[in-house]
């Protein structure tokens, strides 16, 4: 890594007090983290039980070899197939992608203008304009979403003001659709989008702007052929940082979205208090995981990048 | 340090974009702060003004008890994960190459953006597993756990980003590295810290799916209580405790950003002379 360099060489005490330092936060993370993720998967693989716990088999190690091997005995992929041959699980699945990739790409389509905007501004304001847009993010997620029932309901102020300007005759139906969820995900989400995008656009370097125009290039040419490209590592972040966890959203569709369909945070969440089905929701926690394993390595990776060779 | 802003010039299209961008984020939360203070019943009329929600607020006990409880967890875990995170941010920057480093900055990041419903139900199959009666304390290392990775973030690209020099002139005059640490980068790193304490702070006392999953009998959080209630349909006192959250992380946020601003400006002039 390139952080060895900043290393100043330890003596022993230092080298002592340096283990216990990493000791602390590693065991922590170990504990409440990487164990927790690993119960979720055991647990998926177990079937649920009248009990308490409400799943079996639990594990006994007081009955030594014997307890392990019933245990292993008890493990099945029964709750994977269930998922596989459901078509319940399958389309909130796809019905979670879908809709994680629709609102990426709005918030992509909304958030890069703003960003850009912003980086263009004064340099003294751009520091209070930042803030700005990360303020509402900090206001609590659930009032937003709250917010935003009061403008969309049937009553509510976006018929209103529709038909007060005469677009519409008739109040349309606006909460308990897709539309909804998709303008609550892009609200909930912008600031995930913008902060990444007008970090990479805030370093970059105004002379190859003013090159492109010595050489003739149109203004819309150069921010295709120069700007964007330069800022590829914002857009990538900014992308992941809002498909991620949107996948896996679930106050956002349940309060603004219908019944009829459900994202996979959902069906989670029914399964889990609803069904009181332990393992099922546990083998879609671990379905979903896979899902988005390949986008959460790629922006770890971008993470450490970013933090690393400053 | 900044090159060629010469030209940099705002067109039309950046401005307008920019305020486009800023009504989007705050109408909604302006029309929620207005109705708040409607006088009728019925959320969608506006009666005059009037401040009878507050006061109904003021004898509604089970919002009030959740309010406490929220304001207890989200002190509480933002103080362990700003101990924690801060750690996890010098092992990271400075203990350079360690087996396991990148399994821990794993560890570090992987709850940023893992969705909050795999990390509920994870802690609370943990919490199962080591039989611990859920409730307050659960909640709170639950939370503890989810935003130490954000103080983390906000600390490490400070510790990044600051001059060196002092420490080294410190261990250089035989300051050992432990009292360097706490009368040199310490006090330097602080105002990224408090950020981050704000943050873990706003985070926990936002949170609704985890502590969803890890919560017991007895400890029903804010955001809990404010969902059950929302479900039902708008109300106009969700309105009032929603616009008393909103000014209190306002007014924290501006003021943590302001002493920030400040401890910056001293460390500037002390690292100039």
């Amino acid at each position: 890594m390139t952080n060895a360099t900043h290393t100043i060489s330890p003596g022993r005490s230092v080298r002592q007090g340096r283990r216990l330092l990493i000791l602390i936060p590693v065991l922590w993370l170990t504990v409440f983290f990487l164990v927790p993720c690993l119960i979720v998967l055991k647990i998926s693989l177990s079937q649920t039980a009248i009990a308490q716990p409400p799943y079996m088999p639990v594990l006994d190690l007081s009955a030594g070899w014997a307890g392990l091997r019933d245990f292993a005995n008890g493990l099945s992929l029964d709750n994977y197939k269930l998922l596989g041959s459901d078509w319940l699980y399958l389309t909130s699945y796809l019905r979670s992608v879908t809709i994680a990739a629709l609102s990426t790409a709005i918030l992509l389509l909304i958030g890069y203008p703003v960003a850009y905007g912003i980086a263009r501004a004064p340099r003294r304001l751009q520091p209070v304009l930042v803030m700005a847009v990360f303020l509402p993010f900090l206001t609590a997620f659930l009032i937003r979403i709250y917010a935003w029932i009061n403008i969309l309901q049937r009553e509510g102020l976006l018929n209103d003001a529709l038909i007060a300007l005469g677009v519409i005759r008739e109040p349309l139906v606006w909460l308990s659709t897709d539309t909804a969820i998709v303008i609550g995900i892009v609200y909930s989400y912008l600031p995930f989008m913008v902060l990444p995008l007008y970090a990479s656009l805030e370093k970059m370097d105004e002379s190859l702007l003013e090159a492109a125009a010595d050489l003739g290039a149109p203004r819309w040419k150069a921010f295709w052929l120069v700007t964007v490209p330069l800022s590829a590592s914002g857009i990538f972040a900014g992308a992941l940082l809002c498909f991620i966890p949107i996948a896996g959203e679930f106050v956002i569709p349940d309060l603004l979205g219908g019944s009829d369909a459900m994202m996979i945070g959902q069906t989670l969440w029914t399964e889990f208090f609803q069904n009181k089905d332990w393992p099922v929701a546990s083998a879609v926690a671990i379905a979903l995981l896979i899902v988005l394993l390949a986008p959460i390595l790629v922006y770890q990776h971008l993470q450490m990048r970013a933090l690393g060779d400053r | 340090m900044r090159k060629g802003k010469s030209i940099k010039k705002m067109s039309i299209f950046n401005v307008t974009s920019v305020a486009l961008g800023l009504a989007f984020l705050y109408l909604p939360i302006a029309i929620l702060v207005i109705y708040s203070f409607n006088a009728s019943r019925l959320v969608t009329v506006w009666g005059g003004w009037s401040t009878r929600w507050y006061v109904a607020l003021l004898h509604d006990q089970a919002m009030l008890d959740a309010a406490w409880t929220s304001l207890r967890i989200a002190a509480l875990s933002a103080t362990a994960a700003s101990v924690l995170g801060t750690l996890a941010a010098v092992v990271l920057v400075r203990a350079g190459r360690f087996r396991g480093r990148t399994m821990f900055s794993g560890m570090v990041y992987a709850p940023l953006v893992m969705p909050e419903i795999i990390t509920g139900l994870s802690l609370l199959l943990l919490f199962v597993a080591l039989d611990l009666d859920r409730g307050f304390w659960t909640v709170t290392i639950a939370h503890t756990t989810v935003t130490l990775s954000f103080v983390t973030v906000v600390v490490q690209s400070r510790l990044l980003s600051f001059d060196r020099s002092l420490e080294e002139a410190a261990m250089d005059l035989g300051c050992p590295p432990l009292k360097t640490f706490l009368t040199i980068t310490l006090p330097l790193i602080f105002p990224a810290i408090a950020a981050g304490w704000m943050l873990a702070f706003t985070l926990s006392l936002d949170d609704l799916v985890i502590a969803s999953f890890t919560t017991g009998p007895g400890a029903t959080t804010l955001p809990m209580r404010i969902y059950s209630e929302v479900r039902l349909g708008v109300k106009p006192e969700i309105n009032a405790i929603s616009t008393i959250m909103i000014t209190v992380v306002a007014v924290g946020v501006i003021a943590a950003a302001l002493i920030g601003k400040r401890s910056e400006l001293v460390t500037a002039r002390a690292t100039k002379t």
